[in-house]
């Protein structure tokens, strides 16, 4: 356990240098693919590997790219969606900040799997200074002939760009990203026609997350079967987590999946424990979407297995007592901490986020943000509770895009797992003026299993 | 307005060489970058006339302009503060003292989230994640991202900004 691949360079000074990054080995997998290899091996590889989707939704990476459209006389399009917008995720940045060619040279291995002749790398609008370092990286593989015509003396050509956005979470949605980069309103498109068939310029896409197509170099330079070999069953590989809120080394961490959410909160490798040495109360496992676990179902199972960070011991369980690996945004909430004013927080973001399209979404975050505020407040009634869930309930599977289930799940589970929490703020008024009133006296739970 | 509202050369060469990203006829992907060329380029922010502008050089209708830039956070429909202040607060960040750092902002420079200073100097904006929650609470300021903030170092940062007396911006 602690194998590194992504981020095993992450300090060698100078790396986010072609020079450096080509003395530790980089562009190796490039060179080797281009030469020697057929593209459809090169996605037999990835299938292989078993590696999924990075970005959230855990899709298998190589089945995704076997499903474009090969008949199609249309150019075929890579776009990597580098819109890391999902409270708590933050590794995308990191990755490219700091070894902008590891992106670079998945994008050149993956599109000539593909067959890409052009590829997009759409990030999002606030990480305007990534961009900067991207394009450097991307200037210094043109002049390098890593990009361009005839790669590596193949007939092999290919054009990188980067597309900046415009501040919005939804264009982290596949469908809704390639409308952001025709220009348009970020509005998500209904499914089917999926990208692989008609994507980009109604051409053959393929949408992948940043770390999912930087993993690809590493799968070409150990084997498929390699790769596969790291992990713990279907959870295959190595796994970027970005950890923030109440430990004390927040930053990006790559683990091997796996390893057990005991030794990644309390390893002085990983978050080096709880600060202040507080009690834990809830953990966030995947990003703000996927629902919040309490205290006794965090380094535990229901079953009393060790809850492991892999994608299927995360969701053990299921939405009653488990959550989901998602994008690896680990947030941690100590004692101190309020679930419901988390979760109002989160409520208002899904809110601000809705792109407005489909009602059930576009009016109940605004309704859900309203409600949870009156009951941060102090001004909630207990009905309010059951007229979340209602809320919650209504949009989950309503919507075209999933956002609005992103915005249903934390709120549901906030309930199934915190009730008594919620109803303590109705019931004192009072006690909840103070916007920080659990800081100093923390909230006891009378359920011996929460306390 | 009194500047005349015409990309300078240099700026329309930056143009152009965004709109040959895309594949012919597909101008309108240059969007979103363009305008936040143009959102430099004047003041700050968008007005309809440079919209109107923005939409004649990508050969567009206005209406394509207006509705993207009305969508999408980062482009301002009117005018802002010479420096814009954007500060997270979503979850992590509302975890680690965000609450507390706009409640400071909001007494040192006297004005409420969503104001403009007296003298134009600074826009308070509360913002929703900006992938900084291992370093929070922070804010950006152009394209300048300010972690691990308190309120020591956020005054040091205002008097720096005051110092610098220039216009936030993002590119």
């Amino acid at each position: 356990m602690g194998r590194k691949l992504l981020l095993e360079h992450v300090n060698v000074p100078g790396i986010e240098t072609l020079e450096v990054y080509r003395k530790m080995g980089g562009y190796s997998a490039a060179e080797k693919a281009i030469k020697t290899m057929q593209p459809d091996d090169i996605t037999e590889e990835v299938k292989k590997s078993g590696l999924r989707g990075r970005g959230g939704a855990g899709f298998p990476a190589g089945m995704k790219w076997s499903f474009i459209d090969k008949k199609s006389e249309k150019p075929r399009y890579l776009v990597c969606n580098a819109d890391e917008s999902e409270p708590g995720t933050f590794k995308d940045r990191y990755l490219m900040e700091k070894i902008p060619h590891a992106l670079i040279e998945g994008m050149l291995v993956s599109s000539f799997a593909l067959g890409a002749k052009t590829s997009y790398i759409y990030i999002r609008g606030e990480y305007f200074y990534v961009l900067r370092i991207l394009e450097k990286a991307i200037e210094e593989a043109y002049a390098a002939g890593l990009l361009g015509k005839n790669i590596f003396g193949t007939d092999y050509s290919l054009d990188v760009h980067v597309q900046i956005g415009g501040g919005a979470y939804i264009c982290g949605e596949e469908t809704a990203l390639l409308e952001s980069l025709e220009g348009k309103r970020g509005n998500p498109r209904m499914k089917p026609p999926f990208p692989a068939i008609s994507g980009l310029y109604a051409s053959p896409t393929v949408v992948n997350n940043v770390e999912t197509i930087a993993a690809v170099p590493h799968i070409i330079n150990i084997t498929g079967d390699e790769y596969a070999k790291i992990g713990v069953g279907r959870s295959t590989g190595t796994k970027l987590i970005s950890a923030s809120g109440h430990i004390n080394n927040p930053g990006t961490y790559e683990i091997e999946l796996g390893i057990t959410v005991e030794e990644f909160i309390y390893s002085d490798k990983y978050c080096g424990g709880i600060k202040g040495g507080r009690k834990i109360k809830a953990m966030i496992a995947g990003g703000s979407s996927v629902p919040i676990l309490p205290a006794h179902l965090i380094t535990k199972t229901a079953n009393g297995e060790d809850r492991l960070m892999t994608y299927e011991s995360l969701s053990d369980g299921g939405f009653v007592s488990g959550t989901m690996l998602g994008s690896g945004g680990f947030i941690i909430l100590d004692e101190t901490a309020c679930v419901v004013r988390h979760t109002w927080t989160l409520a208002r973001f899904y809110h601000h986020e809705s792109c407005g399209q489909c009602s059930p979404c576009r009016e109940g975050t605004g309704w859900m943000e309203k409600v949870l505020h009156r009951i941060e407040h102090g001004h909630g009634t207990m009905k309010d509770i059951d007229l979340l869930l209602d809320i919650a309930k209504k949009i989950e599977g309503n919507t075209i895009c999933p956002l609005g289930d992103a915005s249903a799940w934390p709120i549901a589970s906030a309930i199934r797992h915190f009730r008594e929490e919620f109803e303590y703020h109705i019931l004192n008024p009072e006690k909840v003026k103070d916007p920080k009133h659990f800081a100093h006296e923390p909230f006891v739970s009378s359920n011996v299993e929460n306390a | 307005m009194s500047k005349e509202i015409v990309f300078s050369a240099e700026t329309l060469e930056v143009v152009n060489k965004i709109i040959k990203r895309y594949p012919e006829g597909r101008q309108k992907s240059a969007l979103l970058p363009v305008l936040h060329v143009a959102q430099a380029e004047f003041d700050g922010w968008l007005s309809s006339e440079v919209m109107d502008y923005v939409a004649s050089i990508l050969l567009i209708k206005p209406i394509e302009v207006y509705e993207v830039a009305s969508f999408y956070s980062m482009y301002n429909l009117k005018p802002v503060g010479k420096c814009l202040l954007e500060v997270c607060q979503t979850g992590p960040c509302m975890l680690n003292g965000a609450d507390d750092l706009v409640a400071h902002f909001e007494k040192k420079l006297n004005i409420k989230v969503g104001e403009t200073t007296k003298d134009g100097m600074f826009t308070l904006k509360t913002v929703e994640c900006l992938g900084s929650c291992g370093t929070a609470p922070m804010l950006q300021c152009g394209a300048d991202y300010h972690e691990n903030l308190d309120e020591t170092k956020a005054d040091v940062l205002l008097e720096k900004l005051r110092a610098d007396n220039k216009r936030s911006r993002y590119c």
